[in-house]
């Protein structure tokens, strides 16, 4: 599976945790997962800052930054998010969240521009084949633009 | 009992007996089996609890070997307590239904103790925000969105004060589930209960202040492991000198096993992080029979009905055993292991979200059974965010159902003697002495934690959990097997609502009015005299306590401590 | 995908998205893409290149972190690249040396990548040595290179960094082993992190005496340092900055800093060669299976076989 923009062999994620919740569990199974499906996953660690996220996601040039939120911030993060995203010209950098998200938020956060949202109980593989094909259809939409 | 009695034993079955029940399995083996197995063949090639454990078909005299009654069970309320800590248990009083609540600002956390306390709940339990948790003020650029929502904001004495309004501190037993800001947090409660008018020894309550499982689970470390663990000593030594009533730990379990670790890993580490607070406190010069009656415990209760069943009484054995034999305990009431339970968050999923209330019900079964001091049994809206009302109530109901319904309540562990329930029981201990072994040899459990051992076991265990669930070895109803199409139901949960940008707001704004309108000069002294105290490596109790008096906030005195010992970042363990 | 012109130029006046990207587009170095990297070394030489080597746990990421607060604070840009030692080959990786240094990823002078080996020998090197050159470019004066010392020529950057700093720890324990290993051999500066542990004493002392011995048989007038650090405390810090500044003097002055320039330049033609060769290698591994195989039952004419493979490896890459 190939990166849509560049010449890269593997899907590279950024794994987040924004703000103060400390339940990692999620965000570490996901992310041991992703290497596991032949994914380059960098993680950043607990407690960050929306900024240090699109930081992180630009100097390494992710493909996708993941956001596992349990605490209930998702609305606010995604909307922060996306905003930093677009002020950094890194819009084109898919945002897929996870998480104790209610379903009824899900709308509002794909309105916002996340790709996709995991709720709980997702199977990984179903989160590998999202994330493929969200990389994929980058592509094939790139490559229609060219 | 003829039998027992002519060869002085205690074992169940001996001689003559055993040797009968022998043969006759023999015999149904080979003789009545085979064709029950040709005819209905088993569901499973091999039956496993949910930690891993392999269970045979049938449990009979014969797999309780060597179990010699008195030393392995005796009788409740005597040792090693595996029957219960009380000899009449719940005979005499039902457990304590304690329900995990708080959220938005004092003012909506207030409101909901009372609710509480009006449906008939007999102690009240905290539940704090995530700056609060980690010790920063509702104006810290890291607070911003998650104020008020996991649980209440507390940053100053002021909202304690407010959460407290007309609830008398001398009547009620608070828990507060609070880490690295224990000290202060129960600062502010103090200050509340002194203003209040009521005397020390009358106020009673948990505070969790317990700083090793935050490395491993939850995850709301502030300070470095060996300085955490001093604070936390720090709390707990002051407050068995100075609160005849408090618990001032409370060793977890149960976010270790909600972090994805076994029961036995649950069990083992728990076990561990007491035994390293046992070895901290009798450092200071504390006798053990001083301190450890004040030593209280929690664990989580899953789904896997009997393995957790014979957890609760494999970690009351275990910790009467370490008490006695290793410490040297000599009062009973050091070797008690008094615990809380929670039904398992984790356990509950967002799909047909209803069918948690079920899984609450059995979970709580378990804990009961297991004999617990006091319960919690969660929401089932708890996938989707802090319990409404109505699914607290729900869940509260379900603790009286089994209280006042179900008649389990009214004998003492009723499962005793079960031969399947023994054998786990005995087989749970035996791997959970492995593991605390394994951690001795490491210098205990704060070495242990330094060098990322338990991270990484829990880590590993939830990860071949979620590949289990995801093959389909694990079926989780509504999840990956019966599932239904459509979401209507989920849809239909009525949530918590409420404005958590104006309770950001409110509490933003009263702590910087409680900045500005203090006595600058008493606060800076006081703070003050809490860093060169931090230096010194005294106590920080009593002058965290004199801060809060002088209005410091949390994030202040937070700081403070931070900057004499520096602070953790997890390092990436996978 | 931008143009690589524009991302150059972009990147140039500070935009970290196009520096981001230019870095992606040197993971995988081709003949197509190639002029790119010419391009870009056409302009730079100025950087100073330290590598920072040692045992996974030795706190060198912790360490990076420490010393780029230290550059800071001296005003100069710093550029690191962290390459993760620990993903096998044939799968993908976490890498996670950033959790350690987030605290920078928002400081407009810092930039932080994390490299991953890709599945070719000599991969992880080639594409932290493309990176090298682009953050030179920049006017990252300072580009860190964390690596796990392995002491193989082949896929160790550590030849041809400017500064070699080699990390140990109290109760490494295997000390007999890390010379075996030759990483003692290779280090300009020797820091024996973690000390504030009380068994950090002896482990000093026995890097003295390792310094000592190994000047002897060294050429160049540069004596290895040996400092003590404490990452996790910040101690020691400022005089391993000064320190990496002192030996920075010395190649200068020395010339050392262009002989290495080139040789890390040598190195990376070599690492496009190697890649070349080996995967033209495969190919006609593959194609002549047969004929391999046959030769395989009793080996008879087995070293006529394979440089006649060795031949048409050649033709094929030429
Ligand atoms: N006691 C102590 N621990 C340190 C020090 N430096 C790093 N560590 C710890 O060592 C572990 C590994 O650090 P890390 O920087 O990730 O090491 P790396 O694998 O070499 O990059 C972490 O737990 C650090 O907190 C130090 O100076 N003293
Ligand atoms: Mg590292």
């Amino acid at each position: 599976m190939q990166s849509r923009r560049t010449s890269r062999i593997r899907i590279k994620v950024l794994v987040a945790k924004v703000g103060l919740d400390g339940h990692d569990r999620g965000a570490k199974v996901v992310a041991r997962a992703l290497r596991d499906a032949g994914f380059e996953v960098v993680y950043t660690g607990l407690r960050q800052t929306i900024d240090q996220v699109v930081a992180a996601a630009i100097q390494e040039d992710v493909d996708i930054i993941g956001i596992n939120q349990h605490e209930g911030s998702h609305i606010h993060i995604a909307r922060k998010l996306m905003q930093k995203l677009k002020e950094a010209g890194a819009e084109d950098i898919a945002v897929v969240m996870g998480g104790s998200i209610p379903l009824v938020d899900v709308e509002p956060l794909k309105a916002l521009g996340v790709k996709e949202v995991f709720l709980p109980g997702t199977p990984i593989a179903e989160i590998v084949r999202r994330l493929e094909e969200i990389v994929k259809g980058g592509q094939i939409a790139s490559e229609a633009e060219a | 009992m003829k039998l027992i009695e002519r060869e002085k034993m205690t074992e169940l079955y001996r001689g003559e007996a055993k040797e009968e029940i022998e043969r006759s399995l023999r015999r149904w083996e080979q003789e009545v089996l085979p064709e029950w197995l040709s005819r209905m063949p088993e569901r499973e090639k091999e039956f496993v609890t949910l930690s891993g454990v392999p269970l045979n078909r049938l449990y009979t005299p014969l797999d309780l070997k060597d179990h010699d009654y008195m030393q392995k069970l005796g009788f409740p309320g005597e040792y090693p307590f595996t029957r219960g800590i009380h000899a009449t248990m719940y005979r005499a009083r039902i457990w304590t239904m304690r329900m995990f609540s708080g959220y938005g600002g004092p003012e909506e956390t207030n409101e909901r103790l009372k609710m509480l306390i009006r449906a008939g709940e007999t102690g009240l339990s905290l539940a704090f925000d995530n700056p609060t948790l980690v010790g920063v003020d509702p104006d810290d650029p890291l607070a911003e969105g998650s104020v008020g929502i996991v649980g209440v904001s507390v940053p100053t004495l002021l909202d304690m004060e407010v959460i407290f309004r007309d609830i008398n501190l001398g009547e009620v037993t608070t828990n507060m589930t609070i880490n690295p800001p224990a000290p202060v947090l129960l600062s502010f409660y103090l200050a509340v209960a002194e203003k209040q008018g009521v005397p020390y020894d009358k106020i009673g309550g948990t505070t969790q202040n317990d700083p090793l499982k935050e490395f491993i689970a939850q995850k709301t470390y502030v300070f470095p492991p060996e300085a955490a663990v001093k604070i936390a000593v720090d709390v707990m030594e002051w407050s068995v000198k100075n609160l005849p009533k408090w618990n001032p730990v409370s060793i977890s379990g149960y976010h270790i096993r909600e972090a994805g670790a076994t029961a036995v890993q649950e069990l083992s580490f728990t076990l561990a992080d007491g035994i390293e607070y046992v070895r901290q406190l009798m450092a200071r010069g504390m006798d053990v029979d001083e301190f450890a009656p004040r030593l209280s415990f929690f664990f989580d209760s899953h789904i896997n009905f009997f393995e957790e069943i014979a957890k609760f009484r494999a970690a009351r054995r275990m910790w009467a055993k370490i008490m006695k034999e290793w410490f040297g305990a000599k009062k009973p009431r050091s070797m008690w292991m008094r615990f809380h339970v929670q039904t398992a968050g984790c356990s509950l999923y967002p799909q047909q979200p209803w069918i948690n209330i079920v899984r609450t019900a059995i979970e709580a079964l378990a804990a009961v059974l297991g004999g617990c001091q006091s319960l919690h049994t969660n929401s089932f809206d708890e996938p989707f965010r802090v319990p409404s009302e109505f699914a607290a109530k729900i869940a509260l109901r379900t603790q009286q159902i089994i209280a006042y319904e179900t008649g389990v309540a009214d004998v003492v562990d009723p499962l005793g003697g079960s031969y399947f329930v023994e054998w786990l029981t005995d087989e749970i201990e035996e791997r959970a002495w492995k593991y605390i072994d394994k951690i001795e040899k490491m210098g205990g459990m704060l070495e242990a934690v330094k060098k990322g051992f338990p991270q990484r076991e829990v880590e590993e265990a939830a990860y071949k959990f979620q590949k289990e669930v995801e093959e389909g070895k694990r079926i989780i109803v509504g999840v990956n097997a019966f599932r239904e199409e459509g979401e209507e139901d989920v849809r239909r949960v009525p949530l918590l609502e409420f404005n958590q940008e104006e309770v950001e707001r409110r509490q933003v704004e009263r702590v910087r009015r409680v900045r500005a309108s203090r006595d600058q000069e008493r606060w800076k002294r006081a703070l003050d005299e809490l860093e060169r105290a931090a230096e010194r490596g005294e106590n920080v109790m009593p002058y965290v306590l004199n801060a809060v008096k002088a209005h410091a906030t949390l994030g202040e005195i937070m700081a403070t401590l931070k900057r004499v010992y520096g602070t953790y970042a997890e390092p990436p363990y996978f | 995908m931008s143009n690589p012109l524009d991302l150059i130029e972009r990147a140039k006046k500070g935009d970290k998205r196009a520096l981001g990207r230019l870095l992606t587009l040197l993971e995988e170095i081709s003949a197509e893409n190639a002029w790119v990297l010419e391009r870009l070394s056409s302009e730079s030489g100025r950087a100073h290149v330290i590598g920072i080597t040692g045992m996974p746990g030795s706190g060198k990421s912790t360490l990076i972190s420490r010393l780029i607060r230290a550059f800071r604070d001296k005003g100069y840009k710093v550029a690191v690249i962290t390459i993760d030692p620990t993903s096998p080959i044939s799968s993908g990786s976490i890498m996670g040396d950033r959790v350690r240094m987030q605290e920078h990823a928002t400081d407009a002078g810092v930039f932080i990548r994390s490299v991953t080996n890709r599945g070719i020998l000599g991969g992880v090197s080639l594409a932290a040595l493309a990176m090298i050159e682009a953050f030179d470019v920049m006017g990252y004066d300072k580009i860190i290179v964390e690596t796990v010392g392995v002491g193989q020529s082949e896929t160790d950057i550590m030849n041809v960094a400017d500064t070699i700093v080699v990390l140990t720890m109290p109760g490494a324990g295997d000390d007999v082993q890390a010379l075996k290993a030759g990483v003692f051999e290779i280090g300009d500066i020797y820091v024996v992190n973690k000390s504030d542990r009380p068994d950090a004493v002896r482990t000093y002392e026995y890097m003295l005496f390792v310094a000592e011995k190994e000047a002897l048989g060294r050429g160049g007038s540069w004596k290895p340092l040996v400092i003590k650090t404490s990452a996790a405390l910040g101690l020691g810090i400022r005089e391993l900055a000064e320190a990496i500044e002192r030996h920075l003097s010395y190649v200068r002055e020395s010339g050392e800093k262009e002989r290495r320039l080139l040789a890390r330049r040598a190195h990376l033609m070599k690492l496009v060669a190697v890649r070349a060769l080996l995967g033209a290698l495969e190919e006609v591994m593959r194609e002549e299976g047969e004929s391999v195989s046959k030769v395989a039952k009793d080996m008879r004419g087995f070293y006529d076989e394979a440089m006649r493979i060795v031949k048409l490896t050649g033709k094929r890459v030429s």
